[in-house]
């Protein structure tokens, strides 16, 4: 399975590198939220250093969604979806693998967020620790929750709506729970925050286990 | 011996229409059998079923030993057999090399057979680091060819394979066809291109309508048994 989830993610990473999109494209979006939050709160600098937490976090979901499409575009072209299926490979492993790989993406769009909320938006990191936990686990449950509800959405033609009104539901606890736990590293308490990072690494656990065991009926039904 | 191929009155469903109405098909190891029809016939959807890609609603259907009515056996045999259809599942963003290694590697193929897979489909060198999306239609084929080679299938399900290559190509794909069966393995194939898979073929089945109308007892071993 682990190996399968290697070679499944060094092949999107790969497809990434070449492609650019999320370098070329991606962050350039990331960014564009974040100067548009700031100039639609500009005139009020403080609502707009208060909700940093959130605006950041409403950003990485926006990049999610087109990091998701995109994972499951790259399967849809050309009859790569009946190759996966025909490949031999664990679909456990095709799962972790393509979640991996979006993981790594939404990672580092969160490091040109978070410059970008510093520098934009004032921010202060107070709580390192609290923040990079909070970071890990949501990542990972944005792309556990996403890669599962992907493979859902992909073998439909309305794939390209359909995904968001699926998805944003099922991913609003990661973006409550990464909210707060923000909050208060970017100047709170951090030990209000530590409950709320607890509640994303349950969330990314959960639908790790789930992924991993319907990912295969999900890739062979939808 | 037990068939590669055993279909007694084998109907798949497209959605809620019967896309195989009752296919009688029996391939023996080591046979290369051709399908023949016209246009929306089933051949490609009898060769999607044999590789454990579409249900079994009514009949048998028996691929190298797992029954395909069994989901979990269906998904079994696919890592047993190669299609080649047409769809190419290559990454338009990757080079040759990459497709071919995935691909391989998905299957447990050792470097030197992605190597030897590549080289045997005319695609090492410089050819090897191009980016698929830059390939010709043919050049595509091949790298597709190459792809299901790395994988080393023992049964070969050819959906339309002459189509898109040029003449060298077409001979390099008899060679390879003819080479598998050398060393085991059977292959089931369709094309248009009927002098040519013809001359490949151990045996024609027609098809039409959805099912087989013709002979499909295999032959006896060194029988010829071309149907016209």
């Amino acid at each position: 399975m682990f190996h399968d989830a290697a070679l499944v993610a060094g092949k999107d990473l790969r497809i990434e590198l070449r492609s650019k999109v999320t370098l070329q494209q991606m962050a350039p979006f990331a960014v564009l939220v974040l100067i548009l939050f700031g100039v639609a709160l500009d005139p009020d600098r403080g609502v707009l250093g208060r909700a940093s937490a959130g605006l950041f976090w409403v950003a990485v979901l926006f990049c999610a969604l087109l990091a998701i499409q995109r994972a499951f575009t790259i399967e849809a072209a050309d009859g790569g979806r009946d190759a996966l299926r025909l490949s031999g490979l664990d679909p456990a492993g095709v799962f972790l693998g393509k979640a991996a790989a979006i993981a790594v993406q939404l990672a580092a769009l969160e490091v040109v967020l978070a410059v970008g909320v510093v520098i934009m938006y004032g921010a202060e990191v107070t709580g390192w620790p609290l923040l990079v936990a909070t970071c890990l686990a949501a990542t990972t449950g944005l792309a556990a929750a996403g890669t599962l509800y992907g493979v859902l959405a992909a073998g439909l033609r309305v794939r390209e709506t359909l995904l968001p009104i699926l998805l944003l539901p099922v991913l609003s606890p990661v973006l409550i729970g990464a909210t707060k736990a923000f909050e208060a590293a970017l100047g709170g308490v951090a030990a209000d925050g530590w409950p709320w990072c607890g509640l994303l690494v349950t969330f990314a656990l959960l639908y790790l286990a789930f992924g991993t065991l319907a990912f295969g009926t999900l890739l062979e039904e939808s | 011996m037990e068939p590669v191929v055993h279909l007694r009155g084998a109907v798949t469903l497209l959605g809620r229409f019967p896309a195989l109405a009752g296919i009688d098909l029996d391939v023996s190891a080591g046979e290369i059998v051709l399908l023949r029809g016209p246009n929306g016939a089933g051949k490609t959807t009898l060769l999607r079923l044999c590789a454990g890609l579409l249900p079994v609603a009514r009949g048998t259907a028996t691929v190298l030993g797992h029954d395909l009515a069994d989901r979990r056996q269906a998904r079994s045999v696919r890592s047993r057999v190669g299609l080649l259809g047409h769809a190419t599942g290559l990454y338009d963003e990757l080079t040759v090399a990459d497709n071919v290694r995935f691909w391989g590697r998905a299957a447990g193929a050792a470097p030197a057979e992605v190597a030897g897979a590549l080289a045997a489909c005319g695609l090492d060198g410089r050819l090897s680091d191009l980016i698929v999306a830059r390939l010709s239609a043919g050049q595509r084929r091949r790298t597709s060819l190459a792809c299901l080679l790395a994988r080393r299938p023992e049964l070969w399900l050819l959906d339309e394979p002459h189509a898109g290559l040029d003449h060298e190509g077409r001979d390099l794909l008899d060679d390879l066809v003819r080479r598998a069966v050398a060393d085991g393995a059977t292959v089931v194939l369709s094309s248009h291109e009927l002098d040519r898979a013809e001359g490949l073929a151990h045996r024609v089945v027609h098809i039409a309508g959805g099912t087989t109308d013709a002979p499909t007892a295999a032959p006896t071993s060194g029988e010829v048994a071309l149907v016209p």
